[in-house]
């Protein structure tokens, strides 16, 4: 009889442990990004309160978001998000809102709200880094170096293949860039018939020349093979397989486009205290810090750009390689979401329509 | 027999005294229902796996909730927005001047958007069709509790573009349940401030244009598979056994190999620096300047669907030609025939159920296929269905998609019914 209690204890007090140790499940891009946050977010977090974190990836984790959350049977916990996902995602009430007093101060004492770049804090999302969507170009195949935005849109000096984003964003601001608008002005022009009549008209020059990619590991792989010899890519990717992969891309930061990706909380999702405190515990100072020794994509926060040191093979400095150092922002736009929210819809179309043509 | 037999019939009975007829209806319903029981959970599969998903989907392409009503979706409370502005609509016919009391609508309706946060929802469904609206909405909503009369004046005065009768006449669309909208936007088309049907400009005109291009491609793909299977199959189906089950392996190891790796491999084959292209510049038949464009455009997405669907085309056409026995072909030679006459007139006419098979399924296959035109389409070899991915997938517009597959296969239905009265869906056999 004693012996039945003991072992009824033994088992209970193991189901109550069992249920205290928790879990969540976080979605991002995969790939050398998903890397950068197991890394940098996922491990110190367990090792300091000893929730599991689960990470699965998407092409886009804010499609499987909208379909969770609509079908009613949530299992995601956090989720990495663009810009103008985020601010959708939020206005159709798909995602729990932040309380943004659970974000911790910056080393200093600054408060998280003067701590973050401005947009980085929305009310259903904290940002954890700044990518940009750059050209880079293939050192080996390019007799003369390109060294403006100018340059890829000119066939005639630099002949050969351009890889581009098949998507309206980014591609059209580029053309305007391509052709001398100054970054300052990109969106007002945009915002007119004119404006997206002369983006177009730019990429008439060089239809013939585009090979369109999709996923962000395409570029690094079409320069690599030559089938291209520049290409629009994320920063990052380029910087992967330059530094790691030892191939030999450059990146050319005139005419790059900023944008964020933030944290999301899908709403009801089923552990959303302890994905809160991940989401604070992630995007402090030095996390944010940490995550830039492993890619090349600029902290959210003011404060951890002091704090960026070398890549994690423990020689390259990694300062200059952010999108965000003061030398790569001479001439960069940033990604203006309220515009594109609005104009997704009737872009795409007509982009895709002049695709078809 | 006596007479009274005769004039009232006798009716057959059973051994236990029933009419014989009862007690075989009896029987009958009896093994009706136990026949029904073990489809039944068959039947209840299907329901659950497929109609009912498919069937709430293609409902999203007609329903048109977002402007009606909002959902939290952490009680799944819906609650009903723009309700006045609704009214308002009933109660004032298209081309009626949009006045003060319209505006008086809007206003109270503006301040429910605010309180229910739902006005970039709101704003959403209408940007779909109206460019500029999302923010139009937010925008408005924010100062919904500053509005006072005269309304008209206080809400132009936040954005003139509240003036537009275009965007009057996408919201009165819009506030009702069902609309015609996503179906009018997947065929180019949309309905202007009076309601009347317009082509959209033509700088946005798509879809048509790659429903027909689906259509041609997926038509083109099933020709060149039938020309290249048809003498394969010939050859299976006469060789003998055992040297045709070796050659079979060829037909099917890429059958089970992955879609991808086989899209993939086309890809390494025909790009520009590919293995193709390399062999033509080294053999000097080609300048390296002048490399053939095989991929990222219509001729790679032809090429690499031909040879994705070629199984399903080889497969019944053998399945078809293996039983035809060869002493009608002798049999016709020996009249005098010639062999082509022979194949025209004999052997051909037999294989007819197996490429009325083949097609079918080539076609459809064709007609819905994503990845590889994806994959190597480039620009101008997309297919429909790549738009239906689009608006899953990146405008998130799930409406449109909807209505563009609820479109795609209606014409598959159509297709196959113009099919089944010119060749006769009896006359097909797949295996």
């Amino acid at each position: 009889m004693k012996l039945k209690t003991a072992l009824l204890a033994t088992a209970l007090t193991s189901v109550a442990a069992a249920a205290t140790a928790q879990e969540i499940t976080v979605m991002s891009w995969g790939g050398a990004y998903t890397k950068s946050q197991v890394e940098a977010y996922h491990k110190p977090f367990t090792a300091e309160t000893g929730i599991v974190v689960n990470s699965v990836d998407a092409d886009n984790p804010a499609t499987p978001i909208k379909a969770q959350v609509e079908a009613g049977n949530v299992s995601i916990d956090v989720a990495d998000v663009e810009f103008s996902d985020a601010v959708r995602l939020c206005d159709e009430g798909l995602l729990e809102e932040m309380d943004l007093s659970m974000l911790p101060a910056a080393p200093d004492g600054t408060a998280a709200e003067d701590d973050f770049i401005e947009g980085a804090l929305q009310d259903c999302a904290v940002g954890n880094i700044v990518w940009s969507t750059v050209m880079a170009y293939n050192t080996s195949n390019n007799p003369t170096a390109p060294d403006s935005i100018d340059d890829f849109f000119n066939t005639a000096d630099f002949p050969g293949k351009r890889g581009l984003r098949k998507s309206a964003k980014a591609t059209l601001e580029m053309a305007l860039m391509g052709d001398g608008v100054a970054a300052a002005d990109v969106y007002d022009l945009l915002e007119t018939d004119e404006g997206v009549d002369r983006a177009f008209a730019v990429l008439d020059r060089i239809k013939d020349d585009i090979v369109w990619w999709e996923a962000g590991a395409q570029p690094p792989q079409l320069l690599a093979d030559g089938e291209v010899v520049m290409s629009t890519a994320y920063n990052g990717r380029i910087f992967n397989a330059a530094v790691a992969e030892g191939q030999p891309l450059e990146v050319v930061w005139d005419g790059q486009i900023l944008d964020f990706d933030l944290w999301v909380v899908p709403k009801g999702a089923p552990n959303a205290e302890a994905a809160m405190k991940f989401v604070a515990y992630s995007t402090d100072t030095q996390r944010l810090a940490d995550q830039a020794s492993w890619i090349s994509y600029g902290p959210a926060r003011k404060s951890s750009g002091a704090m960026v040191g070398l890549y994690s093979d423990g020689k390259t400095e990694m300062a200059p390689h952010m999108p965000t150092a003061a030398a790569n922002l001479g001439n960069a736009l940033v990604n203006n979401f309220e515009f594109w929210v609005d104009k997704d819809a009737e872009l795409n179309e007509r982009f895709n329509a002049w695709l078809a043509n | 027999m006596t007479a009274s037999d005769t004039d009232t019939p006798q009716m057959l009975q059973t051994v236990d005294g029933k009419p014989l007829k009862q007690a075989l209806i009896a029987a009958q319903a009896r093994n009706k229902r136990r026949a029904f029981l073990l489809v039944l959970p068959l039947l209840v599969f299907i329901l659950v796996t497929f109609v009912a998903p498919i069937g709430q989907l293609l409902l999203k392409s007609a329903n048109n909730s977002g402007f009606v009503e909002t959902e939290d979706f952490s009680t799944n409370i819906k609650t009903p927005i723009m309700t006045n502005l609704a009214q308002w609509f009933r109660d004032n016919p298209h081309g009626a001047e949009i006045d003060e009391s319209a505006y008086a609508a809007l206003a109270a309706d503006m301040l429910v958007l605010k309180e229910e946060r739902a006005a970039g929802q709101a704003g959403t469904r209408i940007n779909y069709e109206l460019s500029g609206s999302r923010s139009l909405f937010t925008k408005t909503a924010r100062k919904a509790n500053k509005l006072e009369p005269p309304y008209k004046e206080a809400i132009i005065d936040i954005d003139e573009d509240w003036d537009d009768p275009a965007l009057w006449g996408v919201m009165r669309s819009a506030s009702s349940e069902w609309t015609d909208s996503f179906y009018l936007a997947a065929v180019d088309r949309y309905r202007d401030a009076n309601g009347d049907v317009q082509n959209v400009n033509e700088n946005r005109q798509i879809y048509v244009k790659l429903f027909g291009r689906t259509l041609i491609l997926s038509l083109l793909v099933t020709f060149f598979t039938f020309l290249l299977a048809y003498p394969v199959a010939h050859l299976l189906a006469t060789l003998p056994l055992a040297k045709s089950n070796l050659l079979m392996i060829f037909v099917l190891l890429p059958f089970w190999t992955s879609l991808l790796v086989r899209t993939t491999s086309w890809m390494i084959l025909l790009q520009s620096q590919g293995v193709v292209n390399d062999a033509l510049v080294g053999m000097g038949l080609l300048g390296d300047d002048n490399r053939i464009q095989m991929m990222y455009n219509q001729t790679g997405t032809v090429i690499a669907m031909t040879h994705i669907l070629l199984p399903f085309m080889i497969l019944p056409l053998y399945s078809v030609m293996r039983p035809i026995n060869p002493s009608y072909v002798r049999a016709a030679r020996s009249l005098g025939a010639t062999s082509w006459t022979a194949f025209r007139r004999i052997y051909f006419p037999q294989t007819v159920p197996g490429i009325a098979a083949g097609a079918l399924l080539v076609f459809i296959l064709a007609v819905g296929y994503y990845i590889t035109p994806a994959l190597v389409g480039g620009a101008d070899g997309q297919l429909i269905s790549n738009l239906i991915a689009f608006h899953m997938q990146k405008s998130l517009n799930w409406s449109l998609a909807a209505a563009l597959a609820a479109l795609l296969l209606g014409g598959i239905l159509a297709l196959y019914w113009v099919y089944d009265r010119l060749i006769g869906i009896d006359n097909l056999k797949l295996g």
